[in-house]
C-alpha cells in the first residue's frame, strides 16, 4: 500500500503538478512538497508528491552497485 | 533516473548474496530479520530473495500491510455506512475484498451499497464536489506514507468549502508496534529492515529508538532486490560486529528529518490515539484520530448499527503478522484459504504475507527439509 513511484516533474502551476515516467503523464498535488522544482524526480503516492529523489545519492548508490557487479564478474 | 537498471542487476545481487554468506558464517548463530512493509514482503517474494540467503539468516514479515492489520469492526462499520441512504463510501482498492464479519465491501457494492474505488483521496473529494447532495466517506487507512495525503485532502475540503466530505479514521503508525515487537521477549527479532516510504515522511530519525534504547540493528531500505540485500548485509554485519545502529541505505529519497511539511499537514488534523491491530491487539498511541475541532469531518461519529465483530475461525493471520509462523504453518494456507477464496486479510491484499507466499514461495517451502 505504501507503493510510491519516482516520476519527473515536467510542469507546475502553484500546487498542481504534472509528472511523467516512461511517457505516462499524471496530475499530482504538490501540497506536501511545495518546494518541488521542474526536472526533479518526485516520489508519487496516492496522487501526491511525498518526497524528492536526491540525484547525488542516487548516483552514489548506482556507482556502488556497478562496483559490486564488476567484483562479481571478477569472482570477488 | 540514469542507471536505475543497476538496482536490479543480477551480478550486483549475486555479489551482495556472496558478501551476506561470508558475513553470516562469522555469526555463529541463526538470526531473524524482520521487514515491516507490504511492499518489501512482495518484493522479497517476487524476486525469490530468500533462496539467496544462507541458513543462518531468516527473513520474516511483520505487521507491514495496513490492510492486513485493519480490525474487522472497521470494515463492518464501513459497510454499515455504505448501506445508509445518500452515503457514498470511497476506498483504496486494497480494502475491497478483505473479509468483514459478514461479507466484504465488494459484496456490499454488488448488493447495491454506495462503494467506490479511488486511487487518491483527492478523487474522493471530486466525488464530493460532483455529488453535493450525498455524504462522501473516505476510508482513511494506511501508514505514515498515506496519512499526510489524507490530511492534505482534508485541508483542501476545508479551504475550498466542501462540507460533504468526511473520513473514517483508521490510520496507523509504524514505530509503536515495532517497539512492542522488539521489546517482547516472546518474539525472536535480531534486526529490522525499515519501511522506505514510511521513512520518507517520518525520517530515519523516527526509528533511532530501536538501536539506542533497545539495541536492535536497523536499516532503512528501498524496494529493489539490490536495495533489500544491501539492508540484509548491513544488519548481518552489525550483528557480527556487535553494533546496533539505524543505517539509512535509501538516502536517495529518505532524509534523517523526513518530510517536515507532510508532518505539519498531518498534525493539523490528526493526533495520536490508541489503536487495535489485527493480530497484535491494542497498542498505545499507534493510531491517528481526528482532532476534536474536526469532528464535522469524522465519519466515526455517524450513528449507525454495527454488528458484533466475528473473526474468521482457524485463521492464523495474527501469528503471521507477529512473524512467529510462516504462512504454510497455518492449516488453512493454500487449502481453504487462497487468493480466490481468502479467509484472512493476509491472503487478500497483494502485499499480504500469505498472498506473497502463495504466489511466489510455495515451491521453495515444499523443498525445505
Amino acid at each position: 500500500m505504501c507503493l510510491a513511484v519516482p516520476m519527473e516533474l515536467v510542469a507546475r502551476r502553484e500546487l498542481e503538478g504534472e509528472v511523467e515516467r516512461n511517457g505516462v503523464r499524471r496530475k499530482v498535488s504538490l501540497a506536501l512538497l511545495p518546494e518541488a522544482e521542474i526536472g526533479q524526480h518526485l516520489l508519487i503516492h496516492a496522487g501526491y508528491a511525498i518526497g524528492a529523489v536526491d540525484a547525488e545519492e542516487a548516483r552514489e548508490t548506482i556507482a556502488l552497485l556497478e562496483e559490486l557487479a564488476r567484483a562479481s564478474e571478477e569472482g570477488r | 533516473m540514469r542507471g536505475e537498471g543497476m538496482l536490479f542487476d543480477p551480478r550486483a545481487v549475486a555479489a551482495l548474496a556472496r558478501r551476506i554468506r561470508a558475513a553470516a558464517s562469522a555469526l555463529g548463530r541463526r538470526v531473524v530479520l524482520m521487514e515491516v512493509c507490504g511492499t518489501h514482503t512482495h518484493a522479497i517474494a517476487a524476486a525469490g530473495l530468500r533462496r539467496l540467503l544462507p541458513p543462518q539468516v531468516r527473513l520474516v514479515s511483520g505487521p507491514g500491510c495496513p490492510v492486513c492489520v485493519t480490525p474487522v469492526d472497521y470494515l463492518d462499520r464501513a459497510e454499515a455506512l455504505a448501506a445508509l441512504p445518500g452515503t457514498i463510501v470511497c476506498t483504496f482498492g486494497d480494502l475491497m475484498r478483505v473479509p468483514s464479519s459478514r461479507g466484504s465491501l465488494e459484496r456490499s457494492r454488488a448488493a447495491g451499497a454506495g462503494v467506490r474505488v479511488v486511487y487518491s483521496p483527492r478523487d474522493a473529494l471530486d466525488v464530493a464536489r460532483a455529488e453535493p447532495a450525498s455524504r462522501v466517506v473516505f476510508l482513511s487507512v494506511g501508514f505514515e506514507t498515506t496519512a499526510p495525503t489524507i490530511a492534505a485532502a482534508l485541508a483542501e475540503s476545508e479551504d475550498s468549502g466542501i462540507p460533504n466530505f468526511r473520513i473514517l479514521p483508521g490510520n496507523k503508525t509504524v514505530p509503536p508496534p515495532l517497539r512492542a515487537l522488539a521489546s517482547d521477549p516472546g518474539v525472536l527479532l535480531d534486526g529490522v529492515l525499515l519501511p522506505g516510504h514510511v521513512s520518507v515522511v517520518t525520517g530515519s530519525r523516527a526509528f533511532s529508538f530501536l538501536a539506542e534504547e533497545l539495541g536492535v540493528p536497523a536499516a532503512v531500505v528501498g524496494f529493489t532486490p539490490a536495495d533489500v540485500l544491501r539492508g540484509v548485509l548491513e544488519l548481518v554485519e552489525q550483528l557480527r560486529d556487535g553494533r546496533a545502529e539505524v543505517a539509512n541505505l535509501y538516502g536517495r529519497v529518505v532524509r534523517e528529518e523526513g518530510n517536515p511539511r507532510a508532518r505539519t499537514v498531518l498534525d493539523r488534523f490528526f493526533e495520536p490515539a490508541d489503536a487495535v491491530w489485527r493480530g497484535l491487539g491494542a497498542i498505545g498511541s499507534s493510531g491517528l484520530a481526528l482532532r476534536p475541532e474536526w469532528a464535522h469531518r469524522d465519519a466515526s461519529r455517524i450513528e449507525v448499527a454495527v454488528p458484533e465483530p466475528v473473526e474468521p475461525s482457524g485463521c492464523r493471520c495474527g501469528d503471521v503478522l507477529r512473524g512467529s509462523i510462516e504462512p504454510p504453518e497455518c492449516s488453512l494456507f493454500a487449502s481453504a484459504c487462497t487468493p480466490d477464496t481468502p479467509v484472512g486479510a493476509c491472503m487478500v491484499s497483494g502485499e499480504g504475507t500469505c498472498a506473497a507466499w502463495y504466489r511466489h514461495e510455495r515451491r521453495t517451502a515444499k523443498e525445505r527439509p
